[in-house]
């Protein structure tokens, strides 16, 4: 075994996948592909408990992002009821027309 | 070797991210994430979770993309006309201002001295026995509240979709 | 190997057990009863959670249980108690609105029940983990409540930006988890107070991850700057939803504010007060200030809700075990006042909710004198005026803070309150002083069984905590000594 990747190198890339996360979702006006972009963040979020839990040798950061994953399937389910139950009623699932960050 | 594997990984899941933002068709913005989740199976394995990158890619690629690439079909979405929404320049600016500030955040509060010095994993970290273990031991009360959280997905989803309720 | 058995408290979750068994009884009645009898539904959820209020109020263990999990302590059964009373209330002011809407289905309260276990978890939470699972389980559930009346396209999208707005926060909320694990080493609430007052540790990890921890629940509990979803949503989701979501889920974000910052990182090197005043000052001017021009009585009771989050927020800023306890007080208050006042805006919204402005109120009082007057006994104790429990809530939380010497936040809170009468006041002004220009063809309106009894529980709570709050004012003091 050759010398282990620093801890900070994964930090760094999941705070940046983060933030491309975060930019889509404040960006982007389809609803699905804002769901993607959560999903994004939320993964960049599961790839820190990793890289933390190898680092300090504990379990609860991988289990923590197990928990995560069911969650995520769950929204998934949700999530995608909620498009389709709108885009019933309008045929389309633009953002835009929901106003998503008007007050 | 393992910087290597690092920097392949890291790269392509970060061109999937940006050009998942940046895709015009919902259906390659899928796909591209799909390819991002690959990419972080192989980062979890290589940080010694192996369970974790199966079921990344079982569940996450697998089960979660396949359904969100379902309904872009079954909806026949497509982008019409520009993929950036109207309320446009202002929440761009916050996007963009966020992304600077974690990024900078992130980098300069980075006291390297400080982070969590690394231990030496047991020898079956991360394995199916060692996760099974502290599963349903350490986290039984977490594992039933999903079993709840999961029914009342469910339901929800059955409740939204269908027809007629 | 040996594996060491988990410890199994299953009295300690005995409430939500009970519930989950009543969700799974509506589902399955759900499938096999005629659509004659959906009637039923209602009260099975009812019967639910007089056991659950029943089982919580019993038996009680002052322990953490299921690893360090689950924190069974009076704090706990405080807050148990308050879902069970909001869940109960809005329960008995669906039963008329669901009739009416043709959502009377099993679902509609199934999903209540289980949006009511994730709150019970948040209070209970004595882990990360719990922390996280607790708040999905009510989210998810909300989403699909705010959407429930499918054909409103106001819901529908009420539901969606829930949603993506949630799922947002949920991001936030979950990165500043990660990075507390990270600089800590753990996800139990016990053991990150022992290592941060213990340990040397990356004091830029920690702070950073519990301002995104911060970011992600204020979103939930809907603090300005943070509050975008708000509105919109309070607006389109059904009535009962409306009142379910202002009181419970914020106080069970309330509930983890206070385990996490007051009890777990409280010994970080950073001010976490300044935070929480910032949020408090504008939670509460934006929200009052943009209810003062609403015209909807429905938007202008979601803006208010965003104002008395902010209320809350003061004791939170106090940072001592009195404005704590000043916070609890204040949340069981305003779902005694809330959910009743929402129970009468269904009623006066008759069918598809067409008539929720403020002047859909004018001559009410001349029609139905018994509701105005209630109406107006719960609008001044929003407004906190005395003798009523709004006033002894808001008194509390303010002498916690100055106690704390935080004048310049009372300063702001009081002239917020200030606003507050002012727009309260004027539901009184269209009821009483105002009549009816054209005689109204509509039929009048019957105040049903369930908001009758949701409107008794109401009063009783409003005028019984303004009058005599010393009890329930000691219970929860008790509630925080035993974390």
């Amino acid at each position: 075994m050759d010398m282990p990747v620093p801890l900070h190198h994964y930090l760094i890339l999941s705070g940046i996948l983060f933030s491309v996360g975060v930019v889509g979702v404040l960006t982007r006006r389809n609803a699905i592909v804002v769901y993607m972009c959560i999903e994004l963040m939320l993964n960049s979020v599961n790839l820190t408990l990793i890289a933390f839990s190898r680092q300090l040798g504990d379990l609860n950061g991988q289990l923590f992002t197990f928990m995560v994953m069911a969650v995520a399937a769950a929204e998934a389910a949700v999530g995608l009821g909620i498009i389709i139950a709108l885009f019933r009623n309008r045929q389309s699932v633009d953002v835009d027309d929901v106003n998503l960050l008007k007050g | 070797m393992q910087l290597l594997i690092f920097y392949g990984f890291g790269f392509l899941a970060l061109f999937s991210g940006i050009a998942m933002i940046m895709s015009r068709q919902p259906v390659t913005s899928a796909l591209l994430m799909i390819l991002n989740m690959f990419c972080l199976a192989g980062l979890y394995a290589q940080l010694g979770a192996h369970l974790i990158a199966a079921l990344q890619v079982m569940v996450y690629a697998g089960a979660i993309m396949v359904l969100v690439l379902f309904v872009i079909m079954f909806l026949n979405l497509r982008e019409k006309a520009g993929i950036v929404s109207k309320h446009g320049v202002m929440t761009q600016a916050v996007g963009i201002a966020v992304l600077g500030f974690v990024i900078t955040a992130m980098v300069s509060k980075l006291d390297m001295a400080k982070l969590p010095a690394a231990k030496a994993p047991a020898a079956d970290f991360g394995s199916v026995v060692a996760i099974g273990r502290v599963l349903f031991t350490d986290y039984l009360l977490p594992f039933e509240i999903t079993s709840v959280l999961l029914l009342a997905a469910i339901v929800g989803a059955v409740v939204l979709a269908k027809r007629k309720v | 190997m040996v594996i060491v058995p988990p410890s199994i408290d299953l009295a300690a979750v005995g409430p939500e057990l009970i519930l989950t068994g009543a969700a799974s009884l509506l589902l399955l009645v759900g499938v096999f009863l005629k659509e004659q009898s959906r009637f039923l539904n209602p009260w099975i959820a009812l019967l639910g959670v007089i056991l659950a209020a029943g089982c919580a109020s019993s038996s009680l263990f002052p322990h953490t249980t299921f690893q360090g999990m689950y924190a069974a302590d009076l704090f706990t059964r405080f807050f148990k108690l308050l879902f069970l009373l909001g869940t109960g209330m809005t329960i008995l002011i669906s039963i008329k609105y669901t009739a009416d809407e043709q959502i009377e289905h099993a679902e509609y309260y199934a999903l209540l029940l289980f949006a009511t276990i994730g709150m019970m978890l948040m209070a209970a939470a004595s882990d990360l983990v719990t922390v996280f699972l607790g708040i999905e389980t009510l989210s998810l559930s909300l989403y699909v409540l705010a959407g429930y009346t499918r054909t409103r396209l106001v819901s529908n999208e009420a539901s969606l930006k829930y949603f993506l707005l949630g799922g947002f926060a949920t991001g936030f909320l979950l990165y500043g988890i990660a990075l507390i694990y990270g600089s800590t080493g753990h996800t139990n609430l016990a053991k990150i107070a022992y290592a941060v007052s213990h340990g040397n540790l990356n004091t830029g990890l920690l702070t950073i991850g519990a301002l995104l921890l911060l970011v992600g629940l204020g979103f939930k509990v809907a603090a300005v700057p943070f509050h975008q979803w708000t509105p919109d949503v309070y607006q389109g989701a059904p009535i009962p939803v409306t009142a379910f979501m202002s009181a419970g889920p914020k106080a069970a974000v309330l509930a983890v504010m206070i385990r996490v910052f007051e009890q777990s990182i409280a010994f970080m090197n950073v001010d976490w007060t300044v935070w929480i005043t910032i949020l408090a000052i504008l939670t509460m001017t934006v929200g009052n200030i943009a209810a003062l021009v609403q015209s909807d009585a429905k938007r202008m009771l979601a803006f208010s809700s965003i104002s008395h989050a902010g209320y809350a927020m003061v004791g939170m800023a106090a940072a001592s075990r009195e404005g704590s306890s000043a916070v609890l007080y204040y949340m069981l208050v305003y779902t005694f006042m809330n959910i009743g006042a929402f129970g009468i805006l269904a009623l006066v919204a008759r069918q598809n909710e067409q008539r929720t402005a403020m002047r859909d109120f004018t001559g009410f009082a001349y029609k139905n004198p018994a509701l105005a007057f209630i109406m107006t006994i719960l609008v001044f104790s929003l407004a906190g005026i005395p003798p009523m429990a709004g006033f002894m809530a808001k008194f509390y939380i303010f002498m916690s803070a100055i106690k704390a010497g935080q004048n310049f936040l009372v300063l702001a809170a009081v002239l917020n309150s200030a606003i507050g009468i002012y727009y309260y006041l004027r539901f009184a002004i269209y009821m009483y002083m105002k009549e009816d220009e054209a005689p109204s063809t509509l039929p009048p309106l019957r105040a049903s069984l369930g908001l009758i009894l949701a409107l008794v529980i109401s009063l009783y709570g409003v005028i019984r905590l303004g009058v005599l709050p010393a009890e329930y004012l000691d219970f929860a003091g008790k509630a925080l000594l035993t974390f």
